[in-house]
């Protein structure tokens, strides 16, 4: 019992290891972090003019009502890329700065690892996208009167389960292929994108996308969020997208740890577990 | 003297060797165009280390030094054969034995934005180290290998490859490793530099009672640290004894001319890589 319980400490300090490293890296690199966030307001701007184009052009829509749609499906995105982009480039960062082998051969159990990679991905994407959030809402005097945050925060985490699960997949990629693991884990996020209802509902999509949009939880995510942001939904009524989403959580971070622990046998045997030069 | 470590050694298999190592046999697989041919890292490598000695193996670049060093690390599996450390299996064990392995390398290794503090800090968190415990330890002990304390919050890619080093040991001294594993610890320090890490290597073992294993391609340094000197040559472990022994058996008045002697090469002759 006691052992279990020094065990226990010993793992958690390794997982707070990570966070208290990562919090650092940030730390050390804020410039380029704001230098990256105007790249983001960039690119979610670019999205939410969408519906004022349209609108210009003759359309018939609720312009305020379009942009919020469009903008929670820009920010789900910004948030999935900020998960996907920390779990995916752990391995391939380390391998740069040439610390991977230290951390790989610290008696630091890998779920740990990699469940406190994907905890600091969270608290970090909430951040960002809830300022992303702050500041295009502003731009756009957006009103959302119904808005119920308390619920999108709780969908947000629920969903966040998934998103790490499957972040761990792809992570494992720039393990087996030092080259280009990194950007087959972008490949994977694209494909997330375009069944997942970004920034369409999923109902335009032909037959055998609709199929695996089903086992996407991004698209649970964005419907989710859109009855919390738009429509002012409670957890309670939003039970039909959480359960999914649990579901597919509870499948995806056993699934993503016993990939993880495949690909780092195999980076073991074939010595792709050092640094890079 | 080193500071009193504020942590306990790691428990080991009460009796066992420090390092067992019986046949172990490593190969990879190289690309040549469109075929893979495989090639020997290690071929059946036997040797134990008792507890509390330093035993150094000398080779040329690609002579699978590092490759045993990163087996007895838990970074690679082994092709056949096997390896124990304090008694517990490397490769089906691994968790037990980082536990009581550290490691310094020929690179430095560290987040170079970050700060020397900032890397020794979170490195220390993996081993279970809390931070009241790391606080005021970590000062302390770079304070020890000589490192200027006014620089320990700056940025490691502003310091020189000595200091680095410096840190890198740190580290490895922060976990309190029972078996010290050092690939090329010296190589690209200026001789004031290398002089202090093998006089730190040495209080390292005579304080901690930690067993060494040093891979290195400088002899002098190799007859100055270790008890017994081991040639690794093709991924063949020539032999392992004492520094003179290896001397007599070859009649030869230097370790240099033993070494040539023994692998019919210098030791500063390149090889391929075996990686």
């Amino acid at each position: 019992m006691r052992g279990a319980a020094t065990t226990l400490r010993s793992e958690l300090m390794g997982l707070s290891g990570i966070l208290e490293r990562n919090t650092y890296i940030i730390r050390r690199y804020i410039w380029w972090e704001l230098a990256w966030f105007v790249w983001t307001l960039a690119n979610t701007l670019t999205i939410a003019f969408i519906a004022k184009g349209f609108a210009q052009s003759g359309a018939k829509i609720d312009v305020n009502k379009a942009t919020s749609w469009l903008l929670i499906g820009a920010l789900v995105w910004s948030y999935l890329g900020m998960v996907f982009g920390l779990l995916v480039e752990m391995v391939q960062w380390e391998r740069w700065e040439g610390t991977i082998e230290h951390t790989f051969m610290a008696p630091l159990s890998r779920t740990m690892h990699l469940l406190g990679t994907g905890l600091f991905a969270v608290l970090y994407g909430i951040v960002r996208t809830a300022a992303l959030f702050v500041v295009i809402a502003l731009f756009f005097h957006l009103r959302l009167p119904h808005a119920n945050y308390a619920a999108a925060l709780v969908v947000l985490l629920v969903a966040s389960v998934s998103f790490i699960g499957i972040g761990m997949m792809t992570s494992v990629l720039p393990l087996i292929s030092p080259e280009k693991g990194v950007q087959l884990g972008y490949v994977a996020q694209g494909l997330l994108l375009v069944v997942s209802g970004v920034y369409y509902d999923v109902s335009v999509l032909p037959g055998w996308m609709q199929a695996l949009a089903r086992i996407s939880p991004a698209t649970y995510a964005l419907r989710a969020l859109r009855k919390t942001i738009i429509d002012g939904a409670g957890v309670r009524s939003l039970w039909g997208d959480i359960w999914p989403l649990l579901v597919i959580g509870v499948v995806a971070i056993p699934l993503g740890l016993e990939i993880f622990r495949r690909g780092e046998r195999y980076a073991k045997r074939h010595g792709k577990l050092k640094r890079s030069g | 003297m080193l500071p009193a470590s504020a942590f306990s050694h790691p428990s080991a298999v009460p009796g066992a060797p420090a390092v067992e190592v019986f046949e172990l046999r490593k190969e990879f697989r190289r690309r040549e165009g469109l075929h893979r041919r495989r090639v020997t890292a290690l071929n059946a490598v036997s040797f134990s280390i008792e507890r509390g000695e330093c035993v150094a193996i000398l080779g040329q670049n690609g002579s699978g030094k590092s490759t045993l060093v990163r087996l007895l690390s838990t970074l690679l599996l082994e092709d056949g054969g096997s390896a124990r450390v304090f008694g517990y299996d490397v490769f089906r064990e691994p968790r037990r034995v980082q536990r009581l392995i550290n490691r310094v390398s020929v690179e430095a290794s560290f987040f170079k934005r970050l700060s020397a503090i900032e890397n020794l800090s979170y490195a220390a968190r993996f081993y279970g180290l809390r931070r009241r415990e790391t606080s005021a330890e970590i000062p302390r002990i770079l304070e020890r290998v000589g490192f200027p304390l006014d620089r320990a919050t700056g940025p490691m890619e502003d310091l020189s490859r000595g200091m680095q080093q410096k840190v890198a040991l740190a580290r490895a001294l922060l976990t309190s490793p029972a078996l010290l594993l050092l690939d090329e610890p010296t190589t690209g320090l200026d001789p004031r530099s290398k002089l202090e890490v093998q006089e730190f290597i040495r209080e390292v073992r005579r304080v901690h009672d930690a067993t060494v294993l040093l891979c290195t391609h400088d002899l002098a340094e190799a007859e100055k640290l270790a008890e017994r000197v081991g040639i690794l040559h093709r991924g063949e472990l020539l032999c392992l004894a004492p520094a003179a022994e290896l001397k007599r058996r070859y009649r030869t008045e230097t370790l240099e001319q033993a070494f040539f002697a023994a692998t019919g090469t210098a030791l500063d002759e390149g090889e391929e890589a075996s990686e």
